[in-house]
């Protein structure tokens, strides 16, 4: 628990900056502001949070879902990989700013643009990930397998795909990490709810400090999410060598 | 189990970065007899037994069992790495390859074999939780239980401390009576020890010496003064061949 001490020295820079910004609180509001103004606005901070956080949660599942098929299906069918392959990368290439726009044009104003901007957002990361590990499964067991005279269903699904989880956890986590940015982005440029959508009316109008709190409340959240995503991949992999942490906890 | 075949390699060609590792090399692997192929490290022992267990398509050779049956689905493979999967418990490793092809699993049959190795109180254990000389202990199980004639053993015993090789040979040698098996390594004493036939792989491209024949019961006793005086002359050999 100690590294919760990041917390209140963070909270002091911030002071610090506030104070060096001129006390403006129209340029940078000092942390006591922007609290007040989340116990002073949380009954519009949190409906706009759970609009935001349920963005984000769907487009991770569908994400992550329309990754791993895409990765399967690759690695079942490797001519299929120089077809989907462009697709991939144009996903990922393609700037979603670009494409957020167009987004909301076809799927509306409502929640499904921004779960297909989260969704796009992630998709890149999940599949490269897992096709990577799909690719990566170590000769020694693909041999043994093949003089067990394992049927190649068996190969991918009970050989490629458990070996390939820890390169999927990975690719996950960074989802988890930038799903966000989707959603956010998404209602920056048209919505009529959710964080995004309250940041940009906040900064219209001035009310910085509800702008700082809603700000706030979505980077708690982010961390919140990923925290809880990795927890949960740890749990689900336990025999996913973890040198790192061990060497931390010794 | 059906009855061990004996194999004949014929004719066998490897290239290898347009260099002949081996060219026109011919084999036997009697019934139920342990060969062994000794060789220094790069010299094309394990790809000769890679060859035998079809997973060299690009190579050239005929091989053939002396009662005509295709080998492929009788044949058993071991390689140094213990290659257990780390996300199954060690049963369940023993047990992969009837997992693979759909089959009922020999449940007891596994678990009987895991006592006989000393690992009945292991078998949830997963593989990170056990040392060296286990793991390698799982996979001589999963190797035997597969139940097949032909057994190709590609250094299974090369990466453990002395005291837990010798044990483990103790219990291959036990193990594997019955069935052919060839064995590949670069310890003399380990072909001593375990071969009925010993080779010994040389030169570039690659041959095979004269079958060498020790006398006596497998696993064959380390303080016979006969066996250590071969292990000294076959060492001279293999480091005679080093600096050629």
């Amino acid at each position: 628990m100690s590294r919760l001490l990041i917390l209140p020295v963070l909270i002091l820079l911030w002071q610090l900056a506030a104070w060096a910004a001129g006390g403006q609180s129209y340029i940078l509001p000092e942390p006591m502001l922007v609290a007040e103004a989340w116990i002073n606005r949380y009954d519009v901070i949190l409906p706009n949070a759970g609009v935001t956080a349920l963005e984000i949660l769907l487009g991770l599942g569908l994400g992550a879902l329309l990754g791993v098929s895409t990765a399967l299906c690759m690695a079942a069918a490797p001519s299929l990989r120089r077809w989907m392959l462009p697709v991939l990368v144009a996903s990922q290439a393609v700037p979603v700013f670009a494409l957020a726009p167009i987004l909301v044009l076809w799927l509306g104003y409502g929640m499904a643009s921004k779960v297909a901007m989260a969704v796009i957002v992630i998709y890149f990361p999940v599949t490269a990930a897992f096709m990577d590990g799909l690719r990566r499964t170590d000769p020694g067991w693909l041999e043994l397998a093949r003089c067990m005279n394992a049927p190649r269903a068996a190969l991918l699904l009970r050989i490629r795909l458990p070996a390939a989880l820890p390169a999927l956890a990975s690719g996950l986590r960074v989802a988890t990490a930038v799903a966000p940015i989707g959603a956010v982005i998404g209602e920056w440029v048209g919505s009529s709810a959710g964080l995004g959508y309250l940041m940009l009316q906040a900064n219209a109008r001035m009310q910085i400090p509800l702008m700082f709190a809603a700000l706030i409340t979505l980077a708690v959240f982010s961390v919140g999410l990923y925290l809880a995503v990795d927890h949960a991949l740890r749990r689900l992999l336990p025999w996913q060598s973890d040198a790192l942490s061990s060497y931390d906890q010794n | 189990m059906t009855i061990a075949p004996a194999v004949t390699v014929h004719a066998a060609r490897l290239t290898y970065g347009g260099q002949a590792l081996f060219d026109d090399l011919d084999f036997t692997l009697e019934a139920e007899r342990c060969t062994c192929l000794l060789g220094t490290s790069g010299v094309g022992k394990s790809s000769l037994l890679r060859l035998i267990a079809g997973l060299l398509p690009d190579a050239d050779s005929r091989i053939a069992s002396d009662d005509g049956l295709p080998l492929s689905l009788r044949t058993a493979f071991m390689a140094q790495q213990d290659l257990l999967l780390p996300w199954l418990n060690v049963l369940d490793n023993v047990l992969l390859g009837y997992r693979l092809r759909g089959e009922t699993p020999p449940q007891e049959q596994a678990i009987a074999l895991l006592e006989r190795l000393g690992l009945a109180d292991r078998l949830k254990d997963r593989p990170a939780q056990l040392s060296g000389g286990m793991r390698q202990r799982v996979a001589l199980a999963r190797t035997l239980i597969e139940d097949r004639p032909l057994i190709l053993m590609d250094e299974p015993f090369s990466a453990l401390d002395a005291v837990t090789r010798f044990r483990l040979q103790e219990l291959a040698a036990e193990l594997l009576q019955g069935r052919t098996v060839l064995l590949v390594t670069h310890d003399p004493l380990e072909a001593l020890r375990l071969g009925h036939r010993i080779h010994v792989m040389t030169g570039r491209p690659a041959r095979l010496s004269d079958a060498l024949e020790p006398t006596g019961e497998t696993p064959r006793d380390l303080s016979d003064p006969e066996l250590l005086r071969l292990q000294g002359e076959l060492l001279k050999r293999l480091a005679a061949e080093e600096m050629a």
